[in-house]
């Protein structure tokens, strides 16, 4: 029962969507405002429904209940609670109704946060989402209904693929969502702004602190699920380039670009018609990257249910979303005034220069994404673009930036001073100076370039610290003086700082584990010992455990390092009851030095014996994710800003909501 | 600066940039694809030693042989030709005789070929695209159509 009514809420969202994208937007133009204010109440319902189709899934998976096909298709009774929920998002339909749900949430906070958004302005972007919110609804009743059911019912489920059975990935996909979807608000307001045909700085002002809060999500998501590829996939590496990992990072290069254009925009009112595009072409990468992971066109690591009928109707709203969007754009265009001159040595020029550049680098990882799928529709050979072009591609772009990235917010507005940025930079110059010689002097006999990579990483963490001091001046002002200034700075401007230091450790991390990797394949048998990095590890021997809803193969090493037990790790192979299926928990022992990480493989069937058995050690890895958390953090500190909060009055209006019209 | 002189300095760096990039992504386009044949289309086309490529097929039943130390031989089959393979490392969960497989790697002198890169599927009814498809094509292998969903 409480299945049929989850399907019934899902109808009643699509026809509610169909009212908020088609009244407030008709009240726009009629000039309507209680047709406007249709948008609110109905951005709510929206809400309402679909997450009270969601939950009716999941309690659908909870239970157990085995006659909806979807839980029979995933689920399993004597999984743990846990994973029958995340289970709930594990699979095609469940996660699109999860995509669903995220866009119904950021709709209806739009339409309850943004008191102080211009009626006309609110009522065209809550009908934008609306619409895409129609969309993605008809998609799911049509295409991948969550709630069929099955008579008769089975007994028993056919399980959760057991890899996506982890605490990392149980989360991942939400935080996922929430990135891509976010970025359909700067989208709605884009087009919202669009069929007004007026874009000033207030808007980007509006546009940010959404913005913010999806890229947060996203640069979250994408940590969390390149952590989870770290420890379960057990190859020791952390980034493969696949299409499916390249479909969420295109969007977030997108979306950083657009962050910083968006700030031009709101402080100096300029580049505006690029900040609009930007906010076009941002969703349109997200839903790009729906597409390409839904409809299975690429070969990609990550196994996903191939459907030609569902990629074409993810396509089909890829072409109305984009094509109606940009063409929108292309006629609205002229209209839009520039304003706001700027010399190219300014925060506006460095700003502009981030932008060329990560637009230029998300470009190229979009062609080596993509370029695969073009040759086989032109010549029919099949080919992989691998890890080798993007990074002869991605790399160089990024490194112009990283250079650039300290001197950027050390610039004035309009018209800067190189010399005098690059003077009060010179401390971080020389920490990144001493760093190469360290990193040199410690690990000689690496790729020569490693060491300068590393200077890179530190130039930019040092270099955000330089600029806070410059703002608090410290060491020209007294201590309590620049105390009290450190305290009085907005918090965007901390979070600015924090988010650049977390991208200096990244590429700390980024840098140090691909050039001084170890890794070493061997046969082991019990007793056996070998060395990596210093540390020794003794293979003790491997025995048979039961889990849950798994049997394992728990390998033990015991870890040495300088004569002095330091740990154990205890790699393991699991097999699931359902499906049977096997995985690989990598045993990795962290320290501040990096990941000690050993991968238990197959029992060699041969005289000699002993398992195979596979060794890294992967320097400050640890650094990536931390990195990510801090830039996570930044993100945090600065959507909290007064200046940004989403729901703040306006000065200017003295009794913030009167009495609606009635 | 004008307001033109400013305009085309802008014009004048984003026409740069995307001309360096445009080489970049050409040269790397140019060296680093790898094409992906199987087993029948390696003997018709006759692919030189030493040519980095992929190469899919079903693992060969009975073929799989363990070596020195973690190296490991197997046949990749599309059924019609069959080519050696040796690999020296940790096998991913999923290989087993019968299932579909992508190795990574070149052909020695003596047609054997050279993997180093063994690649992963998640799931045991998952066929790597290429594979299905090359396998299709020569009438090998039907598949099923709808296969269970997998995230």
């Amino acid at each position: 029962m409480i299945v049929e009514i989850g399907h019934f809420a899902l109808v009643l969202a699509l026809t509610v969507a169909l009212i908020q994208s088609a009244l407030p937007f008709w009240g726009a133009r009629a000039r309507d405002e209680r047709l406007m204010d249709v948008g609110q109440p109905a951005a709510v319902a929206q809400l309402a429904l679909v997450a009270g189709a969601f939950l009716a899934l999941a309690h659908a998976y909870v239970v157990s209940d085995f006659s909806v096909e979807n839980v029979y298709l995933n689920s399993h009774s004597a999984k743990p609670l846990l994973y029958r929920i995340s289970g709930v998002w594990g699979n095609h339909e469940g996660s699109m109704l999860l995509w669903v749900l995220i866009l119904a949430l950021f709709g209806a906070a739009v339409a309850v946060f943004g008191t102080n958004l211009p009626r006309a302005l609110k009522a065209n972007v809550l009908a934008v989402q609306g619409a895409i919110a129609v969309a993605f609804l008809l998609f799911i009743v049509l295409t991948s209904n969550p709630f069929q059911r099955l008579a008769p019912a089975p007994a028993e489920g056919l399980g959760l693929n057991p890899i996506l059975q982890d605490p990392a990935l149980a989360f991942h996909p939400p935080f996922l969502y929430a990135g891509y979807v976010g970025f359909s608000i700067a989208f709605a307001f884009a087009v919202a702004a669009l069929i007004e045909g007026r874009v000033d700085a207030a808007w980007a002002r509006w546009v940010r602190p959404w913005t913010l809060a999806a890229w947060m999500m996203l640069t979250l998501g994408i940590a969390m699920g390149s952590w989870w590829a770290y420890y379960e996939l057990g190859w020791g590496g952390w980034w493969f380039w696949d299409p499916v990992e390249n479909a969420s990072f295109m969007p977030w290069l997108a979306g950083t670009a657009l962050l910083h254009s968006a700030v031009v925009m709101e402080k100096r009112d300029a580049l505006k018609v690029w900040t609009v595009l930007l906010a076009i072409l941002t969703f349109s990468l997200s839903l790009m990257g729906a597409f390409l992971v839904r409809s299975g066109v690429l070969s990609s690591v990550h196994a996903f249910a191939v459907d030609p009928a569902r990629g074409v109707f993810i396509l089909g709203i890829l072409v109305v979303f984009i094509g109606g969007a940009l063409a929108l754009f292309a006629a609205r265009m002229g209209e839009l005034r520039q304003g706001g001159l700027f010399a190219p040595i300014s925060r506006e020029g460095s700003l502009v220069v981030n932008n060329l550049l990560l637009t230029t680098a998300c470009a190229t990882v979009l062609v080596g994404t993509l370029y695969p799928l073009g040759l086989e529709a032109l010549t029919g050979d099949k080919i992989s673009v691998g890890p080798p072009y993007f990074n002869m591609t991605f790399g160089p772009l990024m490194l112009p930036l990283l250079v650039a990235l300290p001197f950027g917010p050390l610039l004035a507005w309009k018209r800067g001073d190189l010399a005098a940025a690059a003077q009060r930079l010179w401390l971080a110059a020389a920490v990144a100076l001493v760093a190469t010689v360290a990193v040199y002097a410690i690990a000689y006999r690496g790729p020569w370039l490693a060491p300068l990579g590393i200077a890179l990483g530190v130039w930019v963490m040092a270099g955000s610290l330089v600029e806070l001091a410059s703002r608090i001046k410290l060491g020209q002002a007294s201590l309590p003086d620049a105390w009290r200034r450190l305290k009085g700075m907005p918090r965007a401007g901390h979070g600015t700082t924090m988010a650049h230091f977390g991208v200096g450790m990244m590429v700390v991390g980024i840098v140090a584990t691909s050039a001084y990797q170890s890794e070493r394949i061997l046969v082991m048998n019990p007793g056996d010992r070998a060395g990596i990095a210093g540390f020794t590890l003794t293979f003790k021997g491997a025995a048979p455990q039961r889990g849950p809803n798994y049997r394992e193969e728990v390998g033990l090493f015991e870890v040495e390092r300088g004569g002095r037990a330091v740990t154990s790790l205890v790699p393991s192979k699991r097999l699931y009851d359902a499906p049977r299926q096997t995985t690989t928990e990598a045993g990795i022992h962290a320290s501040w030095r990096g990941d000690l990480y050993a991968v238990l493989g197959d029992e060699q069937v041969n005289a000699a014996g002993g398992y195979a058995v596979r060794l890294y050690f992967n320097p400050l890895v640890r650094m990536i994710w931390i990195g990510a958390l801090v830039m996570f953090l930044g993100g945090l500190l600065s959507v909290t800003d007064r200046r940004l909060r989403i729901g703040a009055p306006r000065r200017t209006r003295v009794r913030p909501s009167p009495v609606p019209a009635e | 600066m004008t307001r033109k002189q400013r305009r085309a300095v802008l014009i004048l760096a984003c026409v740069g940039l995307l001309g360096l990039s445009s080489l970049l992504v050409l040269f790397a386009l140019r060296d680093s694809i790898v094409f992906f044949h199987t087993p029948s289309d390696v003997a018709e086309k006759g692919i030189a030693a030493g040519q980095r490529f992929r190469l899919g097929g079903l693992v060969a039943e009975g073929s799989v042989r363990r070596g020195e130390g973690a190296a490991v031989e197997f046949g990749v089959t599309d059924s019609l030709k069959t080519i050696r393979v040796t690999y020296n490392g940790v096998l991913p969960d999923l290989f087993r005789e019968g299932q579909g497989v992508v190795t990574e790697g070149r052909l020695d002198s003596a047609g054997k070929f050279l993997a180093d890169t063994v690649l992963a599927k998640h799931d045991e009814t998952y066929m790597p695209p290429e594979v299905a498809k090359a396998l299709k094509e020569r009438g090998v292998w039907q598949g099923s159509e709808s296969k269970p969903n997998t995230n």
